[in-house]
C-alpha cells in the first residue's frame, strides 16, 4: 500500500529516512526485525521489513508488506485530561473546540445566519454522496433512492447534512459530541414524522460507538469535521471499523494551504464574518496528500478526491479542479478478495490487526512477528 | 443582496405571523403522520390542478404526500357535451408539453381541441397588420375548452391518488406562518385551518387561487394591480360556412381588441375586450344585433383615415422593394353567422402583479401571482409555465434531499419567472395601451411598427418563441 501511486510526501520522507538509516547498519541475516522512532511527528512506528535483495551498490528493497501504525503511545500521552462518564480511553474529541459550537448551536437552522456556507453547500455534498452510493446499487426506489442504506453522519452538529440523507430513503445515525447540537437537531427532526422515524441521533464521540456498531454503515459521511479532530488516524480508523465491507467513506473539508489560511480563517472569519470567529485552526487542516496517505493505509482506497470553491457573494459552492481550498474525497473499504494477489497479505494482515485492536482496544500495539 | 432580500422577507413573515391569529405551537407538537403534507396546493383550478398533477407524476416525489385543496365540487364530464362551452383557453405549445408530461394532453387529445397555425393581428385604424406563421406546419396553438383540460387533469389526479389527496368543497380559512428560525417549540411548517375546523401542516404551500388570492393576501404580499377600463365579452360563434378553420384572428380596435378563435371548422369563439358599457350592451342586446356588430368590428374600415392609408402603403411599397419576396398576404376572417345561445358572458380585466413570488414555504402560481389582459392569450400559459420553472426547482430539491419550502431553491424559481412574466405584462399593457388610441402620431408609429416588425422575419421568430414557452 505504501509503494501504491498516492504515496504521500510525508510518507516517502520517511521511507527515506529508514533507508538511509540501513545503509549504515551492518546487516547480515536476511531477515531483520526492528522499530524505528520518528520523532517529528511523535509517532511511534513498529515496523517489521524483510530485505528482499541486496545488490553490489547496498541498495535496499523493501517489501513493506506490513507497515504498520500505532500511535496509541502518543494517543495516551495526549489524552484529554477531561472525562465523561461514559467516556472511553481514547478521543478525537477536541473540548476547546466544543465550546465555540456550543454557543452557536442554536443557529444552525437559520438558513442565511452563521451556517448558511453548510446549508447551500448541501447543493453539492448530498448529490457527491447521492450519485456515489447509487452507483454501487443496481436499481434504487424513485423518491426514496438510498432506502434500505444505513449511513453513520459522524459530527452532525444541527442535523443539517443528515436531514437531506433521511429525506432520501436511508437510515441515519447521526453523532454530535456537543450535547445542544443533538438536541437541536432532534428538536427540528420531530416535527418531520418521516425524518423522525429515519434519523436516530446520539451524543457521542465516533470512538464511543464503534464497538456496537462494527461494520455496521453502507457510508460513514465525515462532513466539515476531520479539520476539527485531534488524531485523525484514529478517527479514520473507527470509521473503517464501522463500514461494512465496500461502504463509502465520504470526507470534506478543507486543505492546509496558506490561501486557505488567507481566505479560510483572515477573510472568512476576521474579515467578512461568513464563519464564526474561533471555528477553524489552521494547524488542524488536512492536505489532500495526507488525507489519502492516511485514507489508503487504513485500508480505505480512495476513489475520487474533488476541489470545492465557495463564492461568497452568490452564496453557493463549485466543483472545482483546484483543491487548494475546501475539497470533497470518496473512499472505498477495500474488499479483500478484488485485490491484487501481491498486496493481498499486507493488507490481510493489516485489516487483522486493525480487528484486533478495535476488540481489545489494546493500548499499545506490540511487533507484528508472524 | 439575496440574503438581505430574505432576511426582510423573513421579518415581514415574523410581523404577518404576528398579526394573525397566535395559536399556539405546542398544540402541535405532536405532529402526527397523516395531518402533515409535503405540498399542499391551494385553489384547484386549471394551475393548480394541474400543478397538483405534475408534482404527483413526478419520479422524484413518489414519496411525498401531496394535497390539493379545492373549494368547488368534482367536476367530472361524464359525457362531452355537444355544445362548445363559451370558455376556453389558448394553450401554448410549451403549456402542451407540459400537460403531455403528466398524461393529460392525450386526454384532451381524445375529447376536443383544435390547433391554429396561423395568427393574424391587425389595426382598425389602418392597413397594418402581422402575421404569424410557421412555415414547417407547426402548431402555433390550441383552444381547448376550460371545461376538458380540468377533466383531463381530474382524471390525472385520479391516476396518482397514492401521492396527491384531492378535498373539494373544502376552503383554507386561515393560515399561520412558522417563525423565522428553529424558534424554541414553534413547529416549523406552514398550519392551514379548513372552514370544516380541521388544521393541516405543510412545508410548502402553493396559492394558486386566482387574482384574488387569499394566500397571497394572508401572507401579507404586495400587489401592484389595477382595472383596465375594458371588460371581455365571451361566446361561440357559428360561422357562415364551413372553413379550414385554423387561423387566430384578432384586431385592435379603438374600444380595445376582439379576437376569433378557431373551435372547429364552422365554431369559433370569441373574446372582445372592450369598454365596459359597450360590453353590457353587447351582452343584452338581440342575437342578430350581436352578430352584426361582431362582423363590422372585423370588416370596418370606418376608423381608417386617408393620411395614415397613404403613410402605411408608402412604408409597405419600401418593404416591397427591398424586401421582393412577398410577406405573408392579408387573409380575410371568416364572416359570422350567428351565435350560440346563452353563450354570451362578460367579465371585468385587470393587471395585476405579486411583488414577491415566494416566501418561506410559500409560493405563488398562476393568477394569484399575475393577471394579465386576454389580448396576447397568455393567461394560462403563464401559469403553466409557472408551473413548469417551479416543478422543475423542486424536483431537482427533493432529488437533493432538500427541505422543500426552502428559500434557495423557491428564490430560484421567482427569479426565473418573473424576469418571463414581467416582460409579458408589460408588454400586453404596452400593447393594450397603444392601440387604445386614435391619436394621429401614435397611429402612424404604431402602423409602422407593426409593417415593420412583419417585414422582419428573425424578430416574429423571436416574439413567437418567447409567447409559445
Amino acid at each position: 500500500m505504501w509503494g501504491g501511486s498516492k504515496l504521500s510526501s510525508s510518507g516517502s520522507r520517511f521511507l527515506g529516512a529508514l533507508r538511509s538509516g540501513f545503509q549504515s547498519t551492518q546487516v547480515d541475516s536476511s531477515r531483520l526485525t526492528t522499530s524505528a522512532v520518528y520523532p517529528k511527528n511523535q509517532l511511534s512506528w513498529i515496523l517489521q521489513i524483510k530485505p528482499w535483495v541486496f545488490n553490489e551498490n547496498r541498495i535496499m528493497w523493501f517489501k513493506s508488506y506490513s507497515i504498520t501504525f500505532a500511535c496509541l503511545n502518543w494517543m495516551k500521552s495526549y489524552r484529554l485530561p477531561w472525562t465523561r462518564p461514559y467516556s472511553t480511553s481514547r478521543t478525537t474529541v477536541d473540548k476547546n473546540e466544543m465550546k465555540t459550537f456550543l454557543a452557536l448551536a442554536h443557529r444552525w437552522w437559520d438558513e442565511q445566519g452563521v451556517y448558511a456556507p453548510l446549508h447551500s453547500m448541501n447543493d453539492l455534498r448530498v448529490p457527491f454522496i447521492r450519485d456515489n452510493l447509487l452507483r454501487t446499487v443496481a436499481t434504487h426506489q424513485p423518491g426514496k433512492p438510498l432506502s434500505g442504506m444505513k449511513i453513520l453522519d459522524v459530527g452532525c452538529g444541527g442535523g443539517l447534512l443528515t436531514e437531506p440523507l433521511g429525506r432520501l430513503g436511508a437510515s441515519v445515525i447521526g453523532i454530535d459530541p456537543v450535547d445542544e447540537n443533538i438536541k437541536t437537531a432532534q428538536h427540528h427532526k420531530s416535527f418531520d414524522p418521516v425524518l423522525d422515524k429515519r434519523i436516530e441521533y446520539r451524543t457521542c464521540s465516533l470512538e464511543e460507538i464503534v464497538k456496537d456498531t462494527v461494520e455496521t454503515f453502507d457510508a460513514v459521511v465525515a462532513s466539515e469535521v476531520v479539520e476539527h479532530v485531534i488524531d485523525l488516524e484514529t478517527f479514520i480508523q473507527c470509521c473503517f471499523q464501522v463500514l461494512k465491507p465496500d461502504g463509502s467513506l465520504f470526507i470534506t473539508t478543507i486543505n492546509k494551504t496558506q490561501l486557505s489560511y488567507a481566505l479560510g480563517i483572515v477573510f472568512s472569519e476576521q474579515i467578512a464574518g461568513i464563519v464564526p470567529k474561533g471555528t477553524h485552526t489552521w494547524e488542524k487542516f488536512v492536505s489532500p496528500e495526507k488525507l489519502e496517505s492516511i485514507l489508503e493505509s487504513n485500508g480505505l482506497s480512495v476513489q475520487t478526491v474533488v476541489g470545492m470553491l465557495y463564492n461568497p457573494f452568490s452564496g453557493y459552492w463549485h466543483w472545482s479542479e483546484n483543491t487548494s481550498l475546501n475539497y470533497a474525497a470518496h473512499a472505498l473499504k477495500s474488499s479483500l478478495q478484488e485485490q491484487p494477489a501481491p498486496a493481498e497479505f499486507a493488507l490481510k494482515g493489516e485489516a487483522e490487526e486493525l480487528q484486533a485492536e478495535a476488540s481489545t482496544n489494546s493500548g499499545v500495539q506490540e511487533d507484528l512477528k508472524k | 443582496m439575496a440574503a438581505q432580500l430574505a432576511r426582510v422577507r423573513w421579518g415581514t413573515v415574523f410581523a404577518a405571523a404576528q398579526k394573525g391569529p397566535r395559536v399556539s405551537c405546542r398544540r402541535w407538537a405532536g405532529a402526527s403522520a397523516d395531518n402533515v403534507y409535503d405540498v399542499v396546493v391551494s385553489g384547484g383550478g386549471l394551475v393548480g390542478a394541474a400543478m397538483a398533477c405534475a408534482l404527483g407524476h413526478d419520479i422524484h416525489f413518489c414519496d411525498k404526500k401531496i394535497l390539493l385543496l379545492e373549494a368547488g365540487p368534482k367536476k367530472v364530464l361524464e359525457k362531452l357535451p355537444e355544445t362548445y362551452s363559451n370558455r376556453v383557453s389558448s394553450i401554448s405549445p410549451g403549456s402542451a408539453t407540459l400537460l403531455s408530461s403528466f398524461g393529460a394532453w392525450d386526454h384532451i387529445c381524445n375529447m376536443r381541441c383544435r390547433a391554429f397555425r396561423r395568427m393574424q393581428v391587425w389595426d382598425a385604424c389602418s392597413e397594418a397588420l402581422i402575421m404569424f406563421d410557421k412555415d414547417n406546419l407547426d402548431d402555433m396553438g390550441y383552444i381547448v375548452e376550460n371545461d376538458v383540460i380540468m377533466h383531463a387533469l381530474t382524471k390525472q389526479l385520479e391516476a396518482v391518488s397514492d401521492q396527491v389527496t384531492v378535498l373539494y368543497k373544502s376552503k383554507a380559512v386561515s393560515y399561520t406562518w412558522p417563525y423565522p428560525f428553529s424558534m424554541a417549540d414553534s413547529s416549523p411548517w406552514v398550519h392551514i385551518t379548513l372552514g370544516d375546523g380541521r388544521t393541516l401542516q405543510t412545508k410548502l404551500l402553493i396559492g394558486a387561487d386566482g387574482h384574488n388570492s387569499g394566500v397571497r393576501q394572508a401572507a401579507g404580499i404586495r400587489n401592484v394591480s389595477w382595472n383596465y377600463d375594458q371588460s371581455a365579452v365571451v361566446a361561440t360563434l357559428h360561422l357562415s360556412e364551413a372553413t379550414e378553420n385554423n387561423v387566430a384572428w384578432q384586431r385592435f380596435l379603438p374600444s380595445g381588441p376582439i379576437a376569433l378563435l378557431p373551435l372547429s371548422d364552422t365554431l369559433s369563439s370569441l373574446v372582445w375586450s372592450t369598454s365596459h358599457e359597450h360590453a353590457a350592451e353587447l351582452v343584452s342586446m338581440e342575437e342578430e344585433e350581436f352578430v352584426d356588430a361582431i362582423n363590422s368590428a372585423f370588416w370596418s374600415d370606418v376608423n381608417h383615415t386617408d393620411f395614415i392609408d397613404s403613410a402605411g402603403s408608402m412604408l409597405q411599397s419600401a418593404v416591397a422593394f427591398l424586401k421582393p419576396t412577398r410577406v405573408s398576404a392579408r387573409q380575410l376572417p371568416p364572416s359570422v353567422a350567428r351565435v350560440d345561445a346563452k353563450s354570451r358572458v362578460l367579465f371585468p380585466l385587470g393587471l395585476g402583479h405579486a411583488a414577491e413570488y415566494v416566501r418561506p414555504r410559500l409560493a405563488l402560481i398562476g393568477d394569484a401571482a399575475h393577471r394579465v389582459h386576454p389580448l396576447a392569450g397568455q393567461g394560462v400559459n403563464m401559469g403553466f409555465g409557472d408551473i413548469s420553472s417551479l416543478l422543475h426547482h423542486l424536483s431537482t430539491a427533493a432529488f437533493n434531499g432538500k427541505d422543500l419550502g426552502s428559500m434557495s431553491h423557491l428564490t430560484s424559481y421567482e427569479t426565473d419567472r418573473q424576469r418571463h412574466n414581467t416582460a409579458l405584462l408589460a408588454a400586453t399593457d404596452l400593447l393594450k395601451r397603444l392601440y387604445s388610441t386614435r391619436a394621429t402620431l401614435v397611429v402612424l408609429l404604431r402602423t409602422w411598427g407593426l409593417q415593420a416588425t412583419n417585414a422582419v422575419s428573425p424578430l416574429k421568430e423571436q416574439i413567437m418563441a418567447f409567447a409559445s414557452k
